[in-house]
């Protein structure tokens, strides 16, 4: 499971590699090279899917970023885009999708439904695809404009270029626990209460 | 009234009391059927030369607020020849079972028609070839969800509906008819056959 700290990660963990002039001689290549040649793995689900397409058209050219070839082969990717609402029924398969990309991998939730479930607080949507995968990034906006887009690529390639190769947890799998979950129960149920005007929607019949 | 569709005048004199009355709503006649007959009131608005309804736009539900009214159950027919329309309407009670006569022998296309109303509001078919969930997945657990008693977020917590949707497995429900290469079964590889031969219910076809 991911995102709680009281996993055993960075902190207790020893490096095998002490950080050194080489290594961030080294981190700065490889860090150079990830961030500029990230392929993304578009997992476009609904509208935002349709923002996507439009930033890696000609007029705001995803390409100069090195986005060039959207890989719909999870195996030859680097980022995941999920660009859409997600499903519960959807679920399983971008679980399955991250769980196929290699290491290293990151995600960039689009939009306001992957991020949180945007208006969608109902019976059917996961509710933030951070409750299924890691991420990275959090682009909001229902959808969001193309320049937030890069906005939010552009830091990822900030995060990706403040990383190390001598930082363990880094690249380290997350995968589902022995319980079904990727995150705790409680913390689900925590980051998925409804706010906003959804918290008027409670009643039933 | 005088846009009633001439439909019903020759319902009240083909059925008569199967019929039990009618309205005009937007322009569209709406003919209530009683439950029993339904399937013959339908069948001969398919097939008498005068009506020739031959194409189901839809069939779907309605339950209403007020709890004291039935739960309908709506075909929506639509004659190409003629270009007309007509809606039929039966009313269940809500105490007793909900369940009519499927029409899939009249239309095809009634098949994930109603598959997709027992899904949403749990009204049964009888005699529907493959009546399952549609919209759903198949193991859904927390009730129908379009109906009045059911809160719009679902039954289970946010953590009890991803832990159920990270489980489900949608690759073990493919059936050789829905993958549509029954033709090619022979040149599969064996274990491919074997996860196919198993049907919908995981036992042998």
């Amino acid at each position: 499971m991911g995102l709680t700290e009281s996993e055993g990660g960075a902190g207790t963990e020893v490096s095998t590699m002490s950080p050194n002039w080489v290594t961030t001689r080294l981190d700065f290549l490889t860090n150079w090279a990830r961030a500029n040649s990230l392929w993304p793995m578009p997992f476009g689900t609904a509208c935002c899917a349709i923002e996507f397409m439009a930033s890696a058209a000609s007029r705001f050219d995803l390409s100069r970023f090195g986005m060039e070839r959207m890989s719909f082969s999870p195996r030859q990717a680097d980022v995941l885009i999920c660009a859409g609402r997600l499903p519960f029924k959807l679920a399983p398969v971008i679980r399955k999708i991250w769980d196929q990309m290699p290491q290293p991998k990151w995600a960039i939730s689009m939009g306001a439904c992957a991020s949180s479930g945007g208006i969608f607080d109902t019976y059917t949507m996961v509710q933030g695809i951070d409750t299924i995968i890691p991420v990275d990034v959090y682009v909001p906006g229902c959808p969001p404009r193309p320049e937030g887009l890069i906005y939010g690529i552009m830091l990822l390639q900030k995060k990706i270029k403040g990383e190390s190769i001598t930082d363990d947890a880094l690249r380290q799998e997350h995968l589902v626990g022995p319980d079904g979950l990727f995150l705790p129960a409680r913390k689900i149920d925590e980051v998925s209460e409804p706010f906003g005007n959804s918290v008027h929607q409670t009643r039933s019949a | 009234m005088t846009d009633v569709s001439p439909s019903v005048a020759a319902l009240r004199a083909k059925f008569g009391s199967a019929i039990a009355r009618h309205m005009v709503s937007c322009g569209d006649t709406i003919v209530y059927v009683s439950a029993a007959r339904c399937h013959d009131v339908l069948a001969w608005l398919k097939d008498d030369p005068g009506q020739r309804f031959d194409y189901l736009t839809d069939i779907t539900a309605v339950e209403y607020r007020d709890p004291e009214r039935p739960l309908e159950v709506v075909w929506q027919l639509w004659s190409i020849d003629r270009k007309a329309t007509l809606r039929v309407k039966v009313e269940l009670d809500k105490a007793a079972a909900l369940a009519v006569d499927s029409v899939f022998d009249l239309w095809k296309g009634a098949d994930w028609l109603e598959r997709e109303v027992y899904d949403m509001f749990g009204v049964t078919f009888n005699g529907h070839p493959d009546l399952r969930r549609i919209l759903m997945w198949e193991t859904y657990a927390e009730g129908y969800p379009l109906r009045k008693d059911f809160p719009l977020r679902g039954h289970f917590s946010r953590a009890e509906q991803t832990r159920q949707a990270l489980a489900a497995n949608p690759e073990s429900h493919y059936s050789l008819e829905e993958l549509s290469i029954a033709a090619a079964y022979d040149e599969l590889p064996a274990d491919v056959r074997e996860r196919l031969a198993h049907g919908e219910r995981g036992g042998v076809k």
